[in-house]
């Protein structure tokens, strides 16, 4: 119940905080940049629709088999590697990644989507594995006592009871991705990033806004839809854990 | 039939070795229920998991009706042998009905066959199959979700059960109330059942034979009755404890004093005070709680059709000190 109320509120001030953030926008005459150069601003939109849908789609399909595959009793031996790398990791700022990875690749889009595609792994991994060990372990052994082989535990028992924290950490990583994509733009990624740079350098506000508006309504926007998601994908018998 | 043979179990850790089951040695006969008693860490889990193969035995053989366990594969062999823990284990993510239908689903039952099991084991369990067929395990009682566990662990009607202290977590009441259902199914179902607990009561109440264990060895194995009568060992004598004359009235019924006492001595009811009564069927550990609270001393004995059938008193009890369940079936023909 408390926590309903806190959620609530914590809504009610995002959302002002949105309102505030649009009327600010309007008074730098962000929207009427935007107007003006709406074709410019659709490209930029498009260009990083597909960095963050690229390299979250690769980050999925990278960081849900490793989950997997060091949470299985083979690889248990790693799985404090796994969870640690993925701590350590999300502790290096982005920028720092998109920095050294440039070192190595040089600039340009590939360099972008492998940037981002780094630092969407972890909240992937970790989520994936602190879900399958969290999952109470009398499940387990009730599935292999009553005959289950292991692929049977991992696809019947194992993901539908991780499902919530997997999706979760899916949703946080793609969130986080659409904000770093902004920083693409510096190693030549293109992106959002560009008009909120561009404003930057030329100290224009309406500019930079006109580049960050986009970029805080897309985030906060597939936060929703993917929420939306979850529950329609997860089990109906787990789906309590998501209203309390 | 489940035989165990010089069954031992060794746990290798890093630093230390464990016997944990130490050349265990006896059987279980097919349709009875054996309860493996003993304090906690005295390896009773262990021997019931080797049985179906969950933990890997270090040396001797176990059969399940005649069969080497190791000469089977594993997997099928668990789908054959039904499995009840205590944390219940149903799954979250699958409603009642999933649950149920896990082992025939894994033995590739047809849809209509399995809908049928799922409605006689509801049934069974005095559960309405439809109030629960689309409903979650988390919205069930304890003693709910313990009967879906034992429910699901009878679905494919396996010839052998393990149950590890399945009634462990309930409240007394409800313990007692699902120990009686529990009883009541196996009469009809028969199954050869290996039954994990350390409550003397329900071991008394629940198993034809108790195998009592000590860090990893079988101290005594025999009915309720040889336990409480002729324990093997100190351990044994001390473990049913002082009380074990009293506990040992809960294996004979009013009907089994009546039959032994002389016709002679039959007191009848004539002008006594017959404000206590106690059915023919009542335990005897019961009665004697009855016979205490009556000021006389005496109680009339009443019979299915609610006629007074005689009158007991507390000496009466003596006659049983000679008498073991395994006489009584032909006492009372
Ligand atoms: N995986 C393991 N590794 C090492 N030792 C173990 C392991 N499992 C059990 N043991 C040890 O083996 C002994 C028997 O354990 P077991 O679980 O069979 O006891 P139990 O009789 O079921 O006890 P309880 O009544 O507490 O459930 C204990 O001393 C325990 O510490
Ligand atoms: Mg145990």
């Amino acid at each position: 119940m408390r926590g309903k109320i806190a959620e609530r509120l914590i809504r009610a001030c995002l959302f002002l905080v949105v309102i505030a953030f649009l009327g600010w926008a309007f008074a730098t005459g962000a929207f009427q940049f935007m107007l003006d150069n709406l074709d410019d601003l659709l490209h930029l939109l498009q260009q990083h629709l597909k960095l963050v849908g690229l390299s979250s789609l690769l980050a999925v399909v990278a960081a849900v088999p490793i989950g997997i595959l060091v949470t299985r009793p083979r690889f248990k031996k790693f799985d404090w590697l796994a969870v640690n790398a993925a701590n350590i990791g999300q502790t290096v700022p982005s920028l720092a990644i998109l920095a050294l990875v440039m070192t190595y690749l040089g600039i340009g889009y590939v360099t972008a989507v492998f940037a981002l595609w780094l630092y969407s792994l972890l909240p992937i991994l970790r989520n994936t594995i602190a879900g399958i060990e969290s999952i109470n372990p009398s499940i387990i052994d009730a599935g292999q006592g009553m005959g289950m082989t292991p692929s049977q535990i991992l696809w019947k028992l194992e993901i539908p009871n991780a499902l919530f924290a997997i999706l979760a950490g899916i949703r946080t990583s793609i969130v986080i991705n659409v904000g770093t994509a902004a920083l693409a733009f510096l190693i030549g990624g293109g992106g959002l990033g560009d008009l909120i740079f561009t404003g930057i350098s030329l100290n224009d506000t309406g500019i930079m806004l006109s580049g960050a508006l986009p970029v805080t309504l897309l985030a906060i926007l597939l936060d929703v839809v993917l929420g939306k998601m979850e529950k329609w994908i997860i089990p109906k018998g787990l789906q309590r854990h998501l209203e309390t | 039939m489940i035989r165990f043979q010089q069954v031992t179990k060794i746990y290798e850790s890093a630093n230390k070795t464990v016997k944990a089951v130490n050349n265990i040695t006896f059987q279980v006969e097919e349709g009875q229920i054996c309860v493996f008693l003993g304090p906690s860490g005295c390896g009773k889990t262990t021997l019931l998991r080797m049985v179906n193969r969950l933990i890997p035995i270090t040396s001797g053989t176990i059969e399940v009706n005649g069969k080497e366990i190791h000469s089977l594969d594993p997997i099928a062999l668990r789908r054959s042998i039904g499995y009840v823990i205590q944390q219940t284990g149903l799954f979250p993510n699958m409603t009642i009905e999933e649950n149920i239908c896990v082992v025939p689903n894994l033995l590739g039952w047809d849809r209509v066959k399995m809908k049928k099991r799922y409605n006689e084991l509801m049934e069974m369990m005095g559960l309405n199959p439809d109030e629960y067929r689309k409903r979650y395990p988390w919205e069930l009682s304890g003693g709910q979700q313990q009967r879906i566990g034992v429910a699901r662990a009878l679905a494919a009607d396996p010839p052998v059960m393990l149950m590890d202290e399945p009634f462990g977590a309930l409240d007394p009441i409800i313990r007692e109330r699902i120990q009686n259902e529990f009883l009541r199914i196996q009469k009809d179902v028969k199954k050869t059942i290996l039954f994990v607990s350390h409550d003397l009561d329900e071991a008394i109440k629940l198993g034809d034979t108790i195998a009592l264990f000590r860090s990893g060895e079988l101290m005594q194995h025999g009915t309720p009755d040889e336990i409480l009568s002729q324990p093997k060992n100190e351990f044994v004598a001390e473990f049913v404890g002082s009380e074990r004359a009293l506990k040992r009235l809960s294996l004979f019924t009013m009907r089994d004093l009546v039959s032994r006492l002389n016709p002679a001595d039959r007191k009848s009811a004539g002008k006594r005070d017959l404000r206590h009564t106690v059915h023919m069927d009542t335990n005897l550990r019961t009665a004697l709680s009855v016979l205490l609270s009556s000021p006389t001393g005496e109680a009339a004995v009443v019979d299915d059709n609610g006629q007074i059938s005689g009158v007991v008193s507390i000496a009466d009890f003596e006659r049983l000190t000679g008498i073991h369940p395994s006489e009584r079936t032909s006492a009372v023909q």
